[in-house]
């Protein structure tokens, strides 16, 4: 079990680029959401995002809408979502939950840590908690070993993103557009001018997710950042599935193109 | 600083991050905090902008027709425990409702920070309304988002902003309602944040939203105040408005929130009755929590999720409330109760046969406070109510629930399960 620093340390050694992959935690349930998970990892994905299933999650895009729902629906609640990091941990990939606010806050941000790490999880992305609320959250998190990733997007200043990497610790999540989660055919040419200004204003490795669905992007991506996300690509192959047979099998096609990807990164 | 009758900091204090006590703030992605920043600083400049305000007080009084009457209710009083009641009548404003005060400030604003298009959520209509009537005054593109299911029951108000030019967009997500309006909004902006202001209706989102929509609402409680002093020549004993949001009771209760002697009294929807669980009384049944882009009362699970809410009444459909109200909440300055929607139907059918007034449903879970409030308070009590909205919008509703034979004639879609 390795921690993020680990494993973009790993990835740099191999000259190439972390792959991340998201997944909400239950869906389509508890058991079938571990395995599609698996099926990652099994793949390449090196860190795992596990998401946590929110009434109102207002980055998302259709596609993460619709598996949220599902998983809502099917009784995913906080306690699953940190069983199926434990499952993940246990893989041996480096497990992440993203998780808007709320649910943090009302489960209680002290306990929500501990349970995080006694889960084996490593880190937390939190999308919708800005700096200046996060007080008790960077606390928490620093007395139980747990990384904070923060985001920075197109429209950050560069005051901004010191602000926020002051606080942010694994790694920082570059936003590749100004929108919500989902794929478009071509990556905004505001990522690689973000990943730049982030570089020059902190030595945080530097992660790119939102609208990464292909290879051949995953490829671009990794020509100049440390990281690449995908998210609701992933949850398009389930979604698209007849069954859970060919959910693992979609799931397990993209990832291996996704790794494929990260390790031709094309030199832009 | 300016302290309460408790001695405590005044309720309406703000830190630089906008926060009224653990209420308020700000929570939500990254790409808009470079938007909210520029909203934040523009309204500061324009609010000490001669040419800004003088141009907004024209198009109040000029426009919407300001300043709004106080009528004395006297009939109606007599259901009120022979109290002396008062309606601030911003039903009398132009598109019907308080929203047009806040919506004039934002779409000024909008000219003035460059932008070309406008968006709003909408619940009972009255907001999207108002909003694409500013768009067209200022020549502003305009997209309405509201929930399938308010788009049912305000069909009246649908067909209204899309005469005026706007574009409204049925939101299938969720509960269909306002909240989803609202995520559905949300997620717009943060795509077309540049050329795009978000329109936001009410005193809730993050900061700077509660405090440059309760700026823009304050006129109601400063004319109201003169008013009240003109007729009376004393304050009112209590002040009561419904609250969904909660963008018209903080506009009436600022005047009078440093008067420890007025009551201020806060109605939230009871639906079908808080023990169903089919309401919206974020007080009475919610706690602390966030929801879009704010600390304040939620009705939620116990992980966080939030709760659908249920009114016969769109506007108050919300399962969050204005973090100013929270704080006020939570100070004991104002207090809050649920109405339910039988209450409010029979304030709402008292007023329209008592008065000659129509009322919007929202509006009529004040009239029911103001009856509870007279038979408690006694025929010496001066009770002042803000008259939100006018009824035009709710006839099919009422017609529906009152039972009336409408003879085939189509008012609209009323919301099933009401006899």
């Amino acid at each position: 079990m390795s921690t993020l620093a680990e494993a973009f340390a790993r990835a740099r050694d191999e000259n190439r680029a972390a792959l991340i992959g998201y997944l909400p935690a239950g869906f389509p349930t508890k058991e079938q959401g571990i395995e599609l998970m698996a099926a990652m990892v099994a793949a390449g994905v090196d860190i795992v995002e596990v998401g946590l299933p929110y009434s109102d999650p207002l980055m998302d895009g259709p596609d993460i809408q619709a598996a949220v729902t599902t998983a809502l629906a099917a009784g995913t609640t906080t306690d699953v979502v940190l069983d199926t990091v434990a499952a993940v941990a246990d893989t041996g990939a480096v497990a992440l939950v993203m998780s808007y606010w709320n649910p943090i806050e009302q489960y209680g941000v002290d306990r929500f840590a501990e349970r995080m790490a006694a889960a084996g999880g490593r880190g937390v992305i939190t999308p919708d908690l800005t700096p200046e609320e996060a007080g008790d959250w960077v606390a928490a998190t620093t007395a139980n070993g747990l990384d904070r990733v923060f985001l920075a997007a197109p429209s950050s200043t560069d005051a901004r993103i010191g602000v926020i990497a002051s606080v942010t610790s694994g790694f920082l999540y570059a936003a590749s557009k100004m929108g919500v989660t989902g794929g478009r055919t071509a990556i905004s040419s505001a990522a690689p001018d973000l990943v730049k200004r982030c570089r020059s204003l902190t030595d945080l490795p530097i992660a790119v997710g939102i609208g990464i669905s292909t290879g051949e992007q995953a490829a671009e991506v990794a020509g100049y950042a440390d990281g690449v996300i995908v998210g609701a690509a992933f949850v398009r192959r389930v979604l698209n599935a007849p069954d859970h047979a060919g959910a693992l099998a979609g799931v397990t096609e993209l990832a291996t193109e996704l790794a494929a990807g990260v390790r031709n990164p094309r030199i832009p | 600083m300016s302290t309460d009758s408790t001695g405590s900091p005044a309720p309406r204090s703000l830190d630089e991050h906008g926060h009224f006590g653990p209420f308020g703030g700000r929570f939500v992605p990254e790409a808009l905090t470079a938007a909210l920043d520029e909203l934040d600083a523009e309204f500061r400049a324009a609010i000490v902008d001669p040419e800004f305000t003088t141009r907004l007080v024209q198009l109040e009084r000029d426009y919407t027709g300001r300043p709004s009457p106080l009528t004395p209710a006297l009939r109606f009083g007599e259901l009120c425990g022979g109290a002396r009641v008062y309606l601030k009548r911003e039903d009398l404003n132009h598109t019907g409702s308080h929203k047009i005060n806040n919506v004039l400030g934002q779409a000024l604003l909008t000219v003035r920070m460059g932008k070309e298009r406008v968006i709003a959520e909408t619940g009972a209509g009255q907001h999207g309304v108002a909003t694409a009537t500013a768009a067209a005054l200022m020549g502003l593109e305009c997209t309405v988002y509201m929930g399938e299911e308010d788009t049912r029951r305000q069909a009246l108000n649908v067909a209204r902003m899309k005469l005026l030019g706007a574009e409204v967009i049925p939101v299938t997500a969720g509960s269909r309602t306002l909240k989803d309006a609202i995520n559905e909004a949300m997620r717009d902006w943060v795509t077309t944040v540049e050329r795009t202001h978000y329109v936001l209706g009410t005193v809730t989102g993050p900061a700077p939203f509660p405090e440059m929509v309760r700026y823009f609402h304050q006129v109601i409680g400063r004319e109201a105040r003169e008013q009240i002093l003109a007729v009376e020549g004393r304050l009112p004993d209590a002040v009561a408005a419904c609250v969904g949001g909660g963008s018209n009771a903080i506009g009436i209760f600022g005047a009078f929130l440093d008067e420890p002697s007025v009551q201020l009294r806060g109605y939230e929807a009871g639906g079908e009755g808080v023990e169903t669980g089919r309401h919206a009384s974020r007080f009475a049944a919610g706690r602390p929590g966030v929801l879009h882009g704010a600390r304040t009362y939620v009705m939620q699970d116990e992980w966080g999720q939030t709760l659908p809410s249920h009114s016969i009444s769109a506007g108050l459909d919300y399962p969050g409330v204005g973090p100013e109200h929270s704080w006020l909440h939570d100070t004991g300055r104002a207090t809050y109760e649920p109405i339910d929607d039988r209450e409010a139907m029979e304030a709402f059918a008292a007023l329209c046969r008592t008065e000659g007034i129509i009322p919007a449903i929202e509006s009529a879970h004040a009239l029911a406070g103001a009856m509870r409030l007279g038979r408690e308070l006694g025929p010496d009590a001066v009770i002042l109510v803000n008259l939100s909205g006018r009824g035009d919008k709710d006839v099919a509703t009422a017609a529906a629930w009152f039972g009336m034979d409408l003879e085939g004639h189509d008012l609209g879609r009323a919301p099933g399960g009401q006899a």
